[in-house]
C-alpha cells in the first residue's frame, strides 16, 4: 500500500470543479497535463471508470497490460493506466486511500435488483437504482461508443484481494470520508464513470455514495517523476506516450 | 493451492471436428449450444488466449469481471460458469485436467511487448495481431473494439493476498486439456500464443488441438 497526503491545491491553478451524486455517471474530456482529484465526500465511495484517447477512441485503458506491466492487481500512488498501444493514459500521483480495484467490473440491472429490490423510475422517480453496467453505456454512447467498448473498469475507492486459493473478499470500510485519489492525464482523454456501489459490496441497503470531482493544471510527468519509475516498464511506456505528442 | 482435476468421458474418435492449430495462429468457429469443445495442450504449458461471442449477437461477448465475480474466485476450472458482458451464461467447464486457467493476464501484443519486454520487441508475433487477423477474415464488422479482456488457457498468472499479479511457471503439461459445454450458440476465437519473451511457455510456443462433440 502506498497512501499519499493529499497535496494542497494552488486555487489559482483550478480549471473546474463538480459534484457527482451517489449512483450516477458522468464523463467529460481530460487534458494532457491536467489531474483530476476524485473525493470520497461521505466514505464508502465506489468510482467505476474508464479512459479512451479522446484522438482515437479505439485505443483505452487496458485491465490487462496495466497489471502485467506493474506486476500488481490493484493501483496506488506510484501506478498508473496503460492504454492497449503501450501508452499512459493517466498516472495515480497521490492517494489517501492504498487500494483501487482493477478486477472486479460493475453491477448490472439483474444484480442490483437482486440485492436492493426493485426500484423504477416510474415509482421513485429520480431514487430508482441505477446499476454500473447501463450507467456506463448511458455515457460511452454519447460518443459514439457502446458496449462493445465497455472494457474492465478501474474501480476507485473499493478494496478486493484475493486468497491463495483465488477467492476474491471485499473490503468494507476502505474509503473514508473524505479520501482522495489524484489522476495525472498524460494523454488527452474521454473519462466515462458511475458512481454506483461496487458488485461485491454486501451492503444490502441501495446507497451509492456521493464524489466531488476537481480539476487543475498540473503539467505532465517530469523526468524524476515517481510514477514514471516506478518500474522499467513505466519508464517504457512514458517513452511510447511522449512519441505520440512529439 | 487447491487443484480440481475432472476428466471427460468424450473420446477423441468420436469428435465431430478435430485441427490442431499450430504455434502462433489465430482459430475461429461457431460452436452450437450443447456441442463440447475441447482445447488439449499437445505439448505442455502453451498459453491459448480465447474469447467468445454470442454467435448471433456479438456484441454479447465473453466477460471476466462477471465470469470471476460470478464464483467469486479468479480462476477458472471444472464447474466455472464463462459468462457474458449481459449476465448470461455462454460456456460450462465441464472437464479440466491442468486445474485452473488465467484470465486477467489479458493478451501479448506488439505494444505491450514493447512495454513489458523492450522498444525494440514491437515486430514480435504476438496474440492481438492473430486476433486482429482473424476478425478482420470473418469479415461481420468485428474489429479491436470485440478484443475484451480473455482467458488463457493453460496459464498459470495467481495474485498473491498482498495484490502482486505474476507471470508463473505453467502447470500444464502435454495431454492435458480443458473442456466446456456450450450454453448458447457461441463463436470461439483463439490466439495459439507466439510469445518467445515469457518463460511461462518455456520461450516455446506449441501446438494445440482442438475437438468438438455434438451433445
Amino acid at each position: 500500500m502506498s497512501q499519499t497526503t493529499p497535496r494542497a491545491l494552488d486555487t489559482a491553478s483550478v480549471l473546474w470543479e463538480e459534484s457527482v451524486p451517489g449512483g450516477a455517471h458522468w464523463s467529460g474530456v481530460l487534458r494532457r497535463g491536467v489531474t483530476l482529484r476524485v473525493t470520497d465526500s461521505t466514505g464508502g465511495a465506489n468510482v467505476s471508470m474508464l479512459f479512451y484517447n479522446w484522438e482515437n477512441t479505439l485505443e483505452r485503458y487496458n485491465m490487462a497490460d496495466t497489471l502485467k506491466g506493474q506486476h500488481t492487481a490493484f493501483l496506488t500512488a506510484g501506478n498508473v493506466c496503460y492504454t492497449d498501444m503501450g501508452r499512459v493514459i493517466c498516472s495515480v500521483t497521490g492517494d489517501t486511500c492504498g487500494w483501487h480495484d482493477t478486477i472486479s467490473g460493475v453491477s448490472d440491472a439483474a444484480t442490483v435488483k437482486a440485492r436492493y429490490g426493485a426500484a423504477s423510475y416510474q415509482e421513485c422517480r429520480n431514487e430508482y437504482h441505477r446499476n454500473g453496467y447501463d450507467s456506463l453505456v448511458n455515457e460511452l454512447g454519447k460518443y459514439g461508443l457502446g458496449r462493445r467498448d465497455l472494457v474492465a473498469t478501474l474501480n476507485l475507492f473499493s478494496k478486493v484481494t484475493v486468497n491463495d486459493d483465488g477467492g476474491m473478499q471485499f473490503h468494507p470500510g476502505n474509503s473514508g470520508a473524505g479520501d482522495s485519489v489524484d489522476l495525472r492525464f498524460e494523454m488527452d482523454a474521454l473519462v466515462a464513470l458511475s458512481t454506483c456501489q461496487h458488485p461485491l459490496d454486501p451492503d444490502e441497503t441501495y446507497r451509492p455514495r456521493d464524489i466531488a470531482l476537481t480539476a487543475w493544471n498540473s503539467g505532465v510527468a517530469g523526468p524524476d517523476d515517481h510514477c514514471r519509475h516506478l518500474c522499467p516498464e513505466n519508464e517504457r511506456a512514458f517513452i511510447n506516450t511522449e512519441r505520440l505528442y512529439t | 493451492m487447491t487443484q480440481n482435476i475432472t476428466e471427460s468421458h468424450y473420446a477423441p474418435d468420436a469428435a465431430v471436428f478435430r485441427q490442431v492449430v499450430p504455434a502462433g495462429e489465430p482459430f475461429m468457429r461457431r460452436v452450437a449450444r450443447g456441442q463440447v469443445l475441447r482445447i488439449l495442450d499437445l505439448e505442455g504449458n502453451q498459453a491459448v488466449d480465447t474469447l467468445f461471442y454470442n454467435a448471433d449477437d456479438t456484441e454479447e461477448r465473453y466477460d471476466a469481471n462477471n465470469t470471476i465475480r460470478g464464483q467469486n474466485n479468479i480462476y477458472l476450472t471444472a464447474g466455472t460458469t464463462l459468462v457474458s458482458n449481459e449476465g448470461n451464461p455462454m460456456l460450462t467447464i465441464t472437464a479440466d485436467t491442468c486445474g485452473r486457467h488465467d484470465t486477467l493476464g489479458g493478451a501479448c501484443s506488439a505494444e505491450s511487448n514493447t512495454v513489458r519486454y523492450a522498444l525494440e520487441k514491437r515486430h514480435m508475433h504476438a496474440c492481438r495481431d492473430s486476433f486482429l487477423l482473424a476478425l478482420a477474415e470473418y469479415d461481420h464488422g468485428m474489429s479491436k473494439r470485440d478484443l475484451p479482456s480473455n482467458i488463457n488457457f493453460f496459464m498459470n498468472v495467481p495474485v498473491t493476498p498482498d495484490g502482486r499479479l505474476t507471470f508463473e511457471d505453467g502447470i500444464s503439461a502435454a495431454g492435458r486439456y480443458v473442456e466446456m459445454r456450450a450454453e448458447m450458440d457461441v463463436l470461439v476465437l483463439i490466439s495459439n500464443c507466439p510469445q518467445l519473451n515469457n518463460p511461462c511457455n518455456a520461450y516455446n510456443p506449441t501446438p494445440v488441438e482442438v475437438l468438438v462433440w455434438d451433445a
